[in-house]
């Protein structure tokens, strides 16, 4: 799906003058220090130090999603299949039927799309603790262009029955979910950005699947978040404090199931907005709708921001962040604009 | 442990053998006129190789469906389950009886197997492609697991135009995963007509072996040659991947099936179910001789 030489390049990024990675999120400059890059391979290492069931697979990407740093302690749980992402999902959930907890790894564009029958096949529908690992998603890789877009993966898989679907917020987050990820029953979708998200929790938090974290609170409108899109909306919920707009925050991880509690406590600020770095058709914000008109709270003032129905633009991520209005700026300049503020 | 050849006791076995496999078909034809359409020119071609796996080769444990060290069996071409279903019943996977609400309203048997209702079967099918894969993650689990376990896994001929297992095939090779055994029911037909017309697939042994496999052929109708092939496998869980191209007639043992396209899916009934059964009841008669 993509040569070596792609793969090299997406994972180095751009480094900074020291050598260290930069926030290519902040369109502003602001954000610019070091931050962690992948913690796939080595935290699931260290569980599998412990775990004898942990096995990790790949397409041909160990080095872009660092499933190489599990492949240097455990070579015996660790298959490289080559560029087969199909062949890679099923072969996992072969494995999860004799007791492993197979983690298939690929850029989520194909791990969803190309793999989605996969998916809803053999991991879903027998119900196996195959944990499909989606990375560099949204459009995090920029101008690479649609082929390596993933930006209708909610969509598709939230369709799909008695499948988990976690975003993945940063380093501490990735490390807490693919801890609890151990003893969730079935199959779960893991989608990750691109191994360079800004820190939005300073420790390992306690997570729950299913159960939005609620990161800041306030009165006058709520963000509901997920994945890349977190860390723009705490910044953005900053900045509209400033201006006396008191906004709460949530990390709405699981997109499937919902919080419905969370939701719920959402509608009552009076005005919800769904940030998603994803198509607007049917996924965090489609959900949070469902739950809104069904539950009662029609009445909520709502916006489902996200990217809309056309391919995007070539471009770096950044600038196609500020495009949409999916940085910190954007965001803001969104929610004034569903609070008429 | 397979007799050897030209033993009284392989003779026995063949003798037995040929039963069961008149059994699958005779279940087959019954099964299908309750759900009201079946299968029959699938499960047929397959009745030699299904009655060799579950009644000769495989290690396995009817009371321990979920045994790990069981030998492990996909079938593929899911679409021949109504074959599978019997025999595992008949092994005493689950009581017999409960085949006779196949397919209807909450029942565990559906056209397709789920390995969540059905005790005894290793893996669901019904999307043809996936069963190589599975059956490759299996016997990996296996072998990183230490188990000595077989992995076997049935695909249809047509089956084989599905990229995804030819991705299996190459991961299986080159993963030198000796512990997985593949079967290609080569039954000649797909749906809309003959392989070699809608989608060719030959030269097989050459394909598989030129992927990394040991590639033999065999006459997928003679129980001898079937037990042959399996009673020569070790059970080194590195090594070349063996495939077996069985050759086999799609629909065999009812002579209006036989390499017929109007039998993919199909429902006896009346006179034509009693002669089908009566047909059947005989065993396996030389071609054109009825």
């Amino acid at each position: 799906m993509t040569d070596q030489q792609d793969t090299s390049e997406v994972f180095r990024g751009t480094s900074g003058a020291d050598g260290t990675l930069r926030d290519q999120r902040s369109t502003d400059g602001s954000d610019t220090r070091a931050i962690p890059a992948f913690v796939f391979g080595e935290e699931l290492a260290d569980l599998a130090d412990h775990d004898p069931r942990i096995v990790v697979l790949t397409a041909d990407l160990a080095k872009a999603n660092r499933a190489n740093d599990f492949a240097d302690r455990h070579p015996d749980r660790f298959v490289n299949v080559g560029i087969a992402e199909k062949n890679m999902i099923t072969v996992a959930a072969g494995m999860a039927a004799s007791g492993m907890i197979p983690f298939a790894a690929t850029f989520s564009s194909f791990a969803a799309l190309l793999g989605c029958e996969q998916i809803r096949t053999d991991c879903a529908y027998p119900n196996l603790p195959v944990r499909v690992v989606g990375h560099h998603s949204g459009m995090s890789m920029g101008f690479y262009g649609t082929s390596h877009h993933s930006l209708e993966d909610l969509g598709i898989l939230r369709s799909i029955a008695e499948l988990t679907v976690v975003c993945v917020t940063d380093a501490n987050h990735l490390r807490a979910v693919l801890r609890a990820s151990l003893d969730h029953p079935g199959a779960m979708y893991l989608r990750l950005g691109r191994g360079r998200d800004p820190e939005v929790y300073d420790t390992v938090p306690e997570i729950e699947f299913g159960k939005a974290i609620q990161l800041r609170d306030g009165s006058d409108l709520t963000i509901l978040a997920t994945g890349s899109e977190v860390h723009p909306s705490l910044r953005a919920a900053a900045e509209l404090e400033q201006q006396g707009i008191r906004t709460a925050v949530w990390d709405m991880h699981t997109i499937k199931p919902i919080d419905v509690d969370a939701i719920a406590a959402a509608a009552s600020t009076g005005a919800v907005l769904t940030v998603e770095e994803a198509n607007r058709t049917n996924g965090l914000g489609t959900a949070v709708a469902e739950v809104l008109l069904e539950g009662g709270y029609g009445s909520t003032k709502f916006r489902r921001h996200g990217v809309p129905d056309e391919h995007v633009p070539i471009g770096p991520p950044a600038a196609l962040y500020a495009h949409y209005r999916l940085d910190a700026r954007g965001i803001a300049e969104v929610a004034r604009e569903l609070i008429g503020a | 442990m397979i007799p050897r050849r030209d033993t009284p006791e392989r003779r026995t076995l063949v003798d037995a053998l040929a039963e069961h496999a008149v059994f699958v078909r005779t279940e087959t034809v019954r099964l299908s006129r309750i759900a009201g359409a079946g299968h029959y020119g699938s499960t047929f071609s397959a009745a030699e190789l299904l009655v060799s796996l579950y009644h000769a080769a495989m290690r396995i444990d009817p009371t321990r469906p979920d045994w790990p060290d069981r030998d492990r069996f996909v079938l593929s071409k899911g679409h021949a389950a109504v074959g599978l279903y019997p025999l595992l019943g008949d092994l005493g996977y689950f009581d017999p009886a409960l085949l006779d609400d196949y397919t209807r309203m909450g029942s565990p048997f559906g056209d397709h197997p789920d390995m969540k209702k059905v005790p005894g079967c290793d893996f669901s099918s019904g999307s043809l492609g996936h069963g190589l894969s599975a059956a490759l993650g299996i016997a990996l689990a296996g072998r990183m697991q230490g188990r000595d376990h077989r992995t076997y896994c049935m695909l249809g001929d047509g089956e084989l135009a599905e990229g995804q297992v030819w991705e299996a095939a190459m991961a299986a090779g080159h993963h030198k995963v000796g512990n997985l055994i593949a079967i290609v029911d080569r039954n000649q037909l797909c749906i809309d007509g003959f392989t070699d017309d809608i989608m060719s697939v030959e030269p097989l042994t050459d394909r598989f072996a030129s992927f990394g496999w040991d590639a033999r052929r065999i006459d997928g109708h003679d129980l001898d040659a079937i037990l042959d092939v399996v009673s020569d496998r070790g059970r080194d869980p590195v090594g070349a991947p063996l495939v077996v191209i069985a050759d086999t007639i799609k629909g065999r043992g009812v002579e209006r099936m036989e390499l017929s396209t109007h039998w993919h899916v199909g429902n006896l009934v009346g006179d034509d179910y009693d002669d089908v059964m009566t047909e059947l009841a005989a065993g396996l008669q030389p071609r054109g001789t009825r």
